[in-house]
């Protein structure tokens, strides 16, 4: 009997919903499913107990929660986590605490998994352009891509333990500077609308956000524009040297597909590519090709887009 | 503690500053699978790009508090490039921690924890992942195999006054204090890396690589293959913005996102 331990995701103080993508890695990986909410309030917990697949819900509780110190997390989750497969999110806060936690029980950690099969699991190497398939002998702390694995149901019923639990935490946040703009961060949208060089200036980039208004999405940047243009920060970019992203949908305007660009965004379900040059390398990996100026193709694209909603 | 002695005079405090750099395939670079491997015979290898932030860093902390910086890889002869590298750029010393083989997170954490207690280092900057496995396991994991404390994702790092470290968290950045010794791990952010001069270069190809070799414990994750990435069927191609209003009407009735 192996214990999958699923670390649940959180996000701004609650579950994010790739936890119950996590719960169906679990069970890949393990015979039983035993969730950890790292948590200040352990009511935050509840909803995990009634996913489908979940044996036990230990709530953890801590002032160590109240931020994030990879040290104090890590502590504070190994003191009251039982041995088995631990099973993280790969967002990079979990990447951090993943490695953490498996340098703490001196056992490996492979991330960014996108396939299980019996002990062998697969991750992108070289940002996405090839796979590697590793096999894991015992113990293991794996982190799983988000928008990978089917999401585990409701209809569980699993008993919430609320366990007090601390840690040794090593950094002090010494001040919070919230992000000026309200617009979603790339790595956290399903749909991100994209800009290359090929929209000319970074004021043209309010084109991009009008169509990312309507569908509530993120605005994004290839490494060309961020570096050519000082408006567009490094936060923005997406590619090998900027965030890989994952999203249910990823429009590319004006971007080539440098293959630095590619390796950050191939794997999104569905791609539409926006580009004047038919030739682009953008086209041969996109599900949907618009040969046109983005002048001509955003403006009916947007009010396409308004008439569905 | 050890203090970061910002305000200590200069030449009492020594600070030992390490720098943790690997060899890459330059990100530009096509990647191709030969059997059940990837084939990297004809790629060209470069600093992994994060690596620069850190080696940037560790040299701005020199600068700021005195000290060494020393980089190190883990690799074979051919992985001494990378050393000359931060050697052009600036670093006072160079090690090479002679291992070929494969390593897993734990293998090669123990490795580094190893050289950093011998050495004496205070604080350790890496970038926040490599460029080709993207893991980002080492900087965290080493400060857990050492005890120290450690942020990921660094954008900044300040030296004015007390250590601080700009790394995102939640809805914006967070300024972050860290009391060494300590492992941070750089992200890109606003930070402008330093290039090498000739007279920086010219003293790099004279520079003696300190060669360390190293007890390597066993990995429990072993390398079934490695594949290119499954090809996506063709998709539809449209001339002319016109063409926009199909496509919104494909994500709604085919893709079934909007």
């Amino acid at each position: 009997m192996t214990e999958s331990i699923v670390i649940a995701e959180i996000s701004k103080g609650n579950i994010h919903p790739t936890t119950n993508e996590l719960i169906t890695a679990a069970h890949m990986l393990g015979d039983s499913c035993t969730v950890i909410v790292p948590c200040t309030d352990s009511s935050i917990a509840d909803p995990v107990s009634k996913i489908s697949g979940v044996s036990k819900v230990i709530a953890a509780k801590s002032n160590v929660f109240t931020n994030y110190d990879a040290a104090g997390w890590a502590s504070a989750i190994d003191s009251i986590s039982p041995s088995g497969i631990i099973i993280t999110s790969s967002s990079p806060q979990s990447k951090d605490l993943a490695a953490r936690l498996a340098a703490r029980r001196k056992i490996s950690v492979v991330q960014d998994v996108v396939s299980i099969d019996g002990s062998n699991l697969s991750s992108p190497i070289y940002s996405g352009k090839a796979m590697q398939t590793v096999s894991i002998s015992g113990e293991a702390v794996v982190s799983i891509r988000q928008n990978i694995f089917d999401a585990a149901k409701e209809g569980g019923s699993a008993d919430v333990s609320v366990v007090d639990t601390s840690g040794d935490v090593a950094t002090a946040v010494r001040e919070l500077i919230t992000r000026a703009s309200k617009r979603l961060d790339v790595s956290e949208a399903n749909i991100i609308i994209s800009g290359g060089r090929g929209m000319g200036s970074p004021d043209n980039f309010i084109h991009l956000e009008k169509v990312a208004d309507t569908l509530g999405a993120a605005v994004g940047a290839s490494r060309a524009a961020v570096d050519t243009w000082d408006d567009i920060p490094h936060s923005m970019q997406v590619g090998q040297t900027g965030k890989t992203v994952n999203p249910n949908l990823y429009i590319a305007v004006g971007i080539s597909g440098a293959i630095q660009h590619l390796a950050g965004m191939r794997s999104s379900k569905y791609i539409v590519a926006i580009n004047k040059d038919a030739d682009a390398p953008i086209f041969q990996h996109a599900d949907y090709g618009i040969v046109a100026t983005w002048e001509e193709a955003l403006p009916i694209l947007q009010s396409s887009l308004s008439a569905m909603m | 503690m050890i203090s970061l002695g910002l305000h200590g005079s200069v030449g009492v405090i020594v600070t030992k500053i390490a720098v943790l750099v690997k060899q890459v395939p330059d990100t530009n670079s096509k990647i191709l699978i030969s059997g059940n491997s990837v084939d990297l015979s004809s790629v060209k290898m470069v600093m992994s790009p994060y690596d620069e932030f850190a080696v940037e860093n560790a040299l701005r902390h020199k600068e700021a508090v005195g000290g060494t910086v020393t980089a190190i890889t883990v690799g074979g002869q051919g992985s001494e490039k990378v050393l000359k590298d931060a050697k052009a750029i600036g670093v006072d010393e160079i090690i090479r921690i002679d291992c070929d083989s494969y390593l897993d997170s734990n293998a090669l954490q123990s490795i580094l924890s190893g050289i950093v207690t011998q050495e004496d280092f205070e604080v350790v900057y890496c970038g926040k992942s490599a460029a080709d496995t993207g893991a980002g396991s080492t900087g965290p994991g080493l400060a857990e195999h050492m005890g120290w404390g450690s942020v990921s994702n660094v954008i900044e790092a300040r030296f004015d006054g007390n250590f601080s470290v700009v790394a995102p968290l939640d809805d914006g950045n967070a300024i972050i204090e860290v009391t060494l010794p300590a492992v941070i791990s750089c992200d890109k952010g606003n930070t402008k890396v330093r290039k090498p001069n000739v007279k920086g270069i010219m003293q790099a190809k004279r520079a003696q690589v300190d060669v360390r070799s190293a007890d390597v414990p066993d990995s429990t994750v072993s390398v079934v293959s490695q594949s290119l990435p499954p090809a996506k069927p063709a998709g539809k191609k449209y001339e002319g913005g016109q063409a926009a209003a199909e496509v919104a009407r494909l994500l709604r009735d085919e893709a079934n996102i909007i």
